[in-house]
């Protein structure tokens, strides 16, 4: 009954527990430890853009426009320090983003920017509870409320938003 | 009608009308040797109501005994067979192989839960994390304080209160919406959409006096506000919990926004 044994190991009093001292399912030993958070899901487990809905595709784009905002935010006071070293260094650093790589860098940003922003109301509503549906006696097929289309035209309008941008910024730039 | 039957051609039993299916089952054994994760592949026939814990069954009558299945009711309320099928969680006997669509089904362990033996994980954190949400109505009072002329009176509450709650009781401890979660999948101390979902069950419960206690344990870097309304837990409840409402709406609560049972706050 080796299953059994490893159950009984895993309740015991060695049991792993993080600071906090909140059991986190691991085993007696480092190596068991290991092997149970070698079935967590991990980073690509909680992308997993394909397993369900556009909800999930939001909940990453979020992260990453997110965290690719602050690397921009970061590079743009960098970039802006530069008004220290007086004209000449200002018009040396801007000619950079006046280029085309630079043009399509601050389209991204731009997409990001405005994805970021509208997805983020729609984030901050839902989690205030603001339009996730009424707790109501759930009937078969048990179709959540909370993944209603409002939250997912909020995400929609989110990502059409932001390519018009993305396009309308390509069109200033390229001077079209 | 039953003899009549027998003595007609036997339905779904005509030789060539048998459909099959590849069921791949992971395999491993953390307990003896940590780095073999494999799988076995194995044919097994189905018929339009064959479960997927039915094929596995199968497997272990047939094929191979020596896979590991944890299962008890096969009808979707003891919430013991959750595994990943075809890379999503779902219960092993709720899940049709018809429904699928897929010549190949493929079932893992749970993820985000210690592997006992191939598809039977540890579920102690999800049971831990229920627990320390106190899972159970607070209050100093019992309902045998409230006898009057010598009856006993319960807790009264309205329909319309029982309808605040009645849908996030529904949860089996299945631990399906942990393993969609995607916070769950980094985090190892988060404590996990069932367990919140929970909290806002008797948060929501105008019989419920313990509030407050209730809310400095979700009221943590590790609880609440963890969640990122990501949604996924909601689209694998197999009972229509809707973990991802009750969570939002607890932190509506918290954030005083309203939501919450009607009954006071006091402890
Ligand atoms: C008005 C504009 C903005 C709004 C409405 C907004 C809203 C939000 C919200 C609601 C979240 C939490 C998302 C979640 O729970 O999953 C978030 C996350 C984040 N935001 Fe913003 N934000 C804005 C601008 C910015 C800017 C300018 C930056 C960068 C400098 C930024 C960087 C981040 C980062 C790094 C995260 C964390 C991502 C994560 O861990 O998932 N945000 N934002
Ligand atoms: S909320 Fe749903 S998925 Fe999560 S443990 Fe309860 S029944 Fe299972
Ligand atoms: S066997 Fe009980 S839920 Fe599947």
């Amino acid at each position: 009954m080796a299953s059994v044994d490893q159950e009984e190991g895993n309740a015991g009093v060695e049991a792993g527990t993080d600071s906090q001292g909140r059991y986190d399912g691991a085993g007696s030993d480092s190596g068991a430890r290991a092997a149970a958070d070698g079935n967590r899901a991990g980073i690509g487990g909680m992308a997993n853009p394909g397993k369900y809905g556009i909800e999930r595709v939001a909940y990453w784009l979020m992260r990453l426009t997110g965290l690719g905002l602050l690397a921009y935010f970061i590079g743009h006071i960098y970039e802006t320090s530069s008004i220290l070293q007086g004209k000449m260094g200002w018009d040396e650093f801007l000619a950079i983003t006046q280029t085309t790589e630079g043009h399509i860098l601050l389209a991204i940003v731009i997409g990001m920017c405005v994805f970021h922003t509208v997805n983020g109301i729609r984030v901050m509503l839902g989690h205030g509870g603001v339009g996730v549906g009424r707790a109501a006696r759930p009937d078969y097929p048990y179709v959540p409320a909370s993944q209603n289309y409002r939250h997912k035209l909020g995400i929609y309008t989110a990502i059409v938003l932001a390519a018009i941008a993305m396009m309308y910024g390509l069109a200033v730039m390229f001077g079209v | 009608m039953a003899l009549q039957a027998a003595s007609g051609p036997a339905p779904a039993q005509r030789p060539g009308t048998q459909r099959s299916i590849t069921l791949r089952i992971a395999r491993s054994n953390p307990a003896h040797d940590r780095s073999t994760v494999g799988f076995d592949d194995f044919e097994v026939p189905y018929e339009k109501w064959t479960t997927v814990l039915d094929a596995i069954l199968e497997v272990k009558k047939r094929l191979d005994h020596s896979v590991a299945v944890r299962y008890s009711c096969r009808q979707a309320t003891c919430g013991s067979c959750g595994m990943m099928i075809n890379g999503r969680p779902g219960l092993a006997c709720f899940t049709k192989i018809d429904e699928l669509n897929s010549s190949v089904v493929t079932v893992e362990p749970l993820q985000n839960f210690p592997v006992i033996r191939d598809l039977a994980v540890g579920f102690d954190s999800l049971f831990e994390n229920h627990r320390e949400v106190k899972p159970y109505l607070d209050r100093d009072d019992t309902e045998l304080d409230n006898i009057a002329d010598g009856e006993l009176k319960e807790y009264p509450q309205s329909p319309e209160e029982l309808e605040q709650y009645i849908q996030f009781a529904n949860c089996i401890k299945c631990g399906l919406c942990n393993a969609a979660c995607p916070t769950m999948a980094t985090d190892s101390s988060f404590l996990g959409p069932q367990a919140l979902a929970q909290a806002y069950r008797y948060v929501g419960d105008s019989r419920d006096r313990g509030k407050d206690s209730r809310l400095k344990v979700i009221d943590d870097s590790h609880g609440i506000w963890r969640c990122h309304f990501a949604g996924s837990c909601s689209q694998v409840c197999p009972k229509g919990v809707d973990p991802a409402m009750g969570i939002q709406m607890l932190r509506g609560y918290m954030l005083g926004f309203g939501g919450g049972s009607s009954g006071n706050n006091q402890k």
